[in-house]
Parts: structure tokens; sequence; C-alpha cells
């Protein structure tokens, strides 16, 4: 089967979820990996250590912030010229709006949110993750054409493979597609992304203000983490809107989350039950989360985290 | 302004999720159904852009007939009348068909809905409806200010946000914190029972995917409990047991 992979990057380096979302074509097929704006050849043939052969860049300069209809339209044009059965994406901010039309261009199924890879079986069928996390459906993709936009964790990450040969992808940019401009991008520099994240430490209305976010942050450097909130924290501004976790803000799938000061509403576990390992520090030993958690700690925050993030930086060292 | 928001008939986020008939169905049973989330904050939103501009709004539901008081909900929050695409939403293409076919008919500035629904989290919908349409689509939006024809929208991207200047008309998938949910007042309640709620078949069947089973995860096993003077033994359960660190 031959398979295309939209990859992104970051400051320059491709996304580890994009890694994944390689490593989960290189299982089912041959993998034509495809990147849009500026990025160096060196680190686009790195792709081959997880799996894939080739790498087509449309490196127009005008691709290098990712607007929803050009990128739309030139995945949808790379399908076509590598004829391409199956596109696979991470699931991100990004590609989310932009799968669906790309699904319309080449009239292909779509699924996202898979967290496994398909069973060929009896035609083809992937398992995505629905109500925020508290289920699964087994969907059946019934077109020619296939787009899979997976969770974090879907598949290992494969390593240790080549490199990807590296070949320029002249997309067909028309004017009209670019009708929408980027006036301004905040972006916080040199952070863990927090859907990237493999160890995610969030604080709670435990913590009693923004001022004490430091021991989070402590903890979270020290554990090479992204850091998180509750909904009241993002809500009352302590912390910005792109760090709520739950059932409307980000939903993460680390392999180790940490709630601190946070009681554990059902919104929030909605965000975080896809964790692999759930630890939950709470001084309040009725807090629900507790039931969701597979370590857990009651005590105070300001008493308790700084003794964690001591004992982490020895047993790391 | 003339304003489409299309809205889902959802659970609500506190539901326990069970399956019926050999795990083929979702077991409706003591469930209660709400506008979805996503969807109520665009609502909010669409609301508070029909009031600046005594413009008209309408709400969108593609469902079956037990949809209608999630509607009704809808029209008291401030909606000005609804349709309903009598059919059950199975899969993102088929309902992007249906809410396309409506938007042609209705010469809107702008088709707004949540980010994704509470049920299935496509999140698909939006995309699928402009490239429909010809028109732009954005998501999540998380700040949207119209000034005659153009937009300022704030889409939320990973890390941070971005700042966008577009032309109407365009379609957005919404989210907090782009207004705050409205609760019916009593002559929104009163008001909703007497609006417009057409019902109409669908246009087209195509289906592009189809669910064969339903799976609740893995039961969690019972919480390990750490004395707090002893951090140590959370690093090495993390660090031997967990296999995280």
């Amino acid at each position: 089967m031959s398979i295309l992979v939209f990859i992104e990057t970051e400051e320059g380096k491709i996304k580890k979820s994009s890694r994944e979302a390689i490593s989960y074509g290189a299982a089912i097929g041959e993998v034509t990996a495809l990147a849009l704006g500026e990025v160096s050849t060196d680190e686009l043939a790195t792709a081959g250590q997880n799996g894939a052969t080739k790498v087509l860049h449309a490196a127009d300069a005008k691709l290098n912030s990712g607007l929803i209809q050009p990128y739309a339209e030139v995945i949808a044009q790379a399908m076509e010229s590598c004829a391409a059965d199956i596109l696979i994406t991470a699931k991100s901010s990004l590609a989310d709006a932009i799968v669906g039309r790309v699904a319309v261009k080449t009239g292909a199924a779509l699924a996202s949110n898979v967290a496994a890879l398909p069973d060929t079986s009896n035609g083809f069928v992937v398992k995505r993750s629905i109500y925020t996390g508290k289920a699964f459906a087994n969907v059946s993709l019934d077109a020619d054409k296939k787009i899979i936009a997976i969770k974090k964790n879907a598949v290992p990450l494969k390593e240790g493979g080549g490199v990807a040969a590296v070949e320029a992808f002249a997309a067909n940019l028309e004017d009209s597609m670019f009708g929408t401009t980027i006036t301004a991008t905040e972006k916080a520099e040199g952070d863990v992304l927090l859907p990237e994240a493999d160890i995610v430490v969030s604080g709670g209305r435990g913590l009693k203000g923004p001022e004490n976010w430091g021991i989070i942050e402590d903890l979270a450097k020290t554990l090479g983490a992204a850091t998180g909130c509750s909904k009241p924290v993002s809500d009352m501004d302590w912390r910005p809107h792109h760090e709520h976790v739950g059932q409307t803000g980000i939903k993460v799938a680390p392999s180790l989350y940490i709630a601190v000061g946070i009681s554990g509403a059902i919104q929030h576990l909605a965000g975080v039950n896809s964790s692999k390992y759930i630890v939950v520090i709470n001084k309040d030993e009725e807090a629900p989360f507790f039931k969701a958690a597979d370590y857990g700690i009651v005590g105070d925050a300001f008493e308790v985290l700084p003794k964690l993030t001591e004992a982490l930086k020895t047993a790391l060292a | 302004m003339n304003i489409l928001v299309c809205i889902t008939h959802v659970p609500d986020t506190t539901s326990r999720i069970a399956f019926t008939e050999n795990d083929t169905q979702f077991d409706k049973n003591g469930v209660q159904f709400i506008i979805g989330p996503y969807d109520d904050y665009a609502l909010a939103r669409a609301v508070e852009l029909r009031d600046a501009t005594a413009g008209k709004l309408t709400v969108l539901n593609v469902g079956e007939a037990d949809t209608e008081p999630t509607i009704r909900k809808a029209l008291a929050i401030g909606a000005d009348e609804a349709v309903r695409v009598n059919a059950f939403p199975s899969d993102s293409f088929f309902v992007a068909n249906q809410i396309a076919a409506v938007a042609k008919e209705g010469n809107y500035d702008l088709i707004l809905m949540g980010r994704e629904s509470i049920d299935f989290n496509g999140g698909m919908v939006h995309g699928m409806v402009g490239e429909l349409l010809g028109l732009p689509s954005f998501s999540p939006v998380m700040k949207m200010d119209i000034d005659g024809g153009n937009a300022t929208l704030s889409r939320e991207i990973e890390g941070g946000k971005e700042t966008l200047e577009v032309s109407l008309p365009f379609v957005a998938g919404c989210q907090e914190p782009i207004a705050e949910w409205k609760i019916p007042n009593m002559r929104g309640i009163m008001s909703a029972r007497s609006k417009p709620l057409n019902v109409i078949e669908p246009t087209d069947n195509t289906v592009k995917t189809s669910v064969s089973a339903y799976v609740l995860p893995d039961t969690k096993g019972a919480v390990k409990m750490i004395e707090k003077d002893n951090v140590a033994a959370l690093v090495d359960l993390l660090k031997n047991e967990a296999k995280v660190l």
C-alpha cells in the first residue's frame, strides 16, 4: 500500500507526534512523508529513522505558517501525485483543521483519534477513541482512499531506520488560496508542547494562586515535562487556555500525568483518561481523582512537591 | 448578519457510557442529553453577534426527533429559528453534506459550530463544510470580532495562539473563551415554543464510514497510596514498576 504521511515541524525539528505517524505508516506499507515550508533537508532526511523511504518537500516560503486552505490543497495534490491510498497524520491543532478539507477534495473516508493499527482482515477497520476517551469505536473506512489522524501513543515509535531521500515537491499554489493572513502568533518558546509531552505536570486550585506555579514548573523541568492546569485555573487566568487540560480543553495522552491540587472533576478526567500512569497529589483524601489514579499521595502540595522534585533530581542524575 | 449555528445533541459530560445490542448501540438509558459544550460556545457568540447587528440566527441539527428538546433549548437561548435534518448523524461526511445543503440555501455570513462533538470527537465537520462550500474554515477559534465584512479571529495553536484576518463568509469551529455560555431565561423558554422548527429530509445519503462495534476501555487497578513523607517510594514505583522515568 502506498502511504503518505503529513509531517509537522516545530522550531525546525520534526515533531515527535509526526515521527509516530511515520512509524504507524511504516507498519502498514511504504511511507512517503510530506513536509511543507522551509525546513532543512538534513532534518527531513531523519524521517528515515522512523521508516519513511522518501520525503516530499514543498519548500515554498509561503507555506512557512500553517495556513489551513493552502495546506489542504498541497496535501491533496501530493496524495494525487504519489497515488497514495492512505494519508496519515498525527492529530494536532493544525491537522484537525485540515484533514476534513482533504477528505472532501480526495473523496477519502476519514477517521480521527485513531488509537491502534488497522485491522485489515475484513476490510479496513480502525479503533478510534470516542466519548472523550470513555470508549472506543471500531470504525470501518469504506472508501478507496483513506485518511487516518492518530492519537499520541497509537503505536510505539520506530527508530533506527535509514536516511530518507528528500525530493522537492512543486505544489501548484494559487493566490486565491491565500485569502487569510496570520497577523500575529503568540507562542511559548522552548517549552515542551502539552499535546506532545510524554510527561505532564498539572496544577489546580489547590496551588492557591498563579504566583505559586514555580513548584509545578520546577517539577516539570526536572522531568522534561509540559505543564498543564485545570479549567478553574485557566478560567481565573492564572494560566493560559492552551494549558487547560480537560473535556473542553486539551486532551492529553502522556505516559505519566501528575495532578497536583486538582480534585478530579469528571470533566478534568475526560482530558487525562488516555494517560498510561496517573499520580495524584492532594491534601484532601476524599478527592475523587484518587479513584482514577495509579499512585496517590495525601499531602500538602507545598510540602510534598519540593521533596518530590529533589528526590527525582537525585534519581535522574 | 445572517448566522447559521450547527449544534449536536450529545450525552451530558458526566454521563456513564455503556452500550447495548451486543455493543453496537449507545445505551441512552438514564442519559441526559445536552447541546454540545463547544456548540454552546458557538451559539453564545452567535447570539451576541446577532444582537449587535440586528441579524438573524438559525440553528441546525442533524438528528432524529428525540433531539428536538435540545433544539428548543437553543431557541430559548436566543436562536430565531431552527432546522432539523431528519436523520441519525452516523458519519462526519454525511453530516457535513446536510449542513452544506442547508447553508447553500440560506446565504449565511457565518457558519459556526463547536470545534468537535463530545460523542464522536471527530472535529472534522467544519473543515468538510468549508471545502464543500468553497469557503475558508478555521478551528479551534477562541475569539471572533466582526467589523463589517471582515473578521479578526484568534485560533488556538499548540503552545499558544495566532491572530487571523479573514473576510466573510467563513466556517468556524469554536471553543472557549469565545463567549460565556448563556442560560435560557423564562421569557426565552416561553418564546422558544412558538419559534419555527422546520424538519427537512436529508439530501444525500452518502456515508464513508460505519461502526462495527463499540468497546469500553480496560478498568484501572486500585490506586497505590504512598505516605507523604516517603516520596522516594513514589520515585521507585515510577522508575521500576511503571517504568516511565
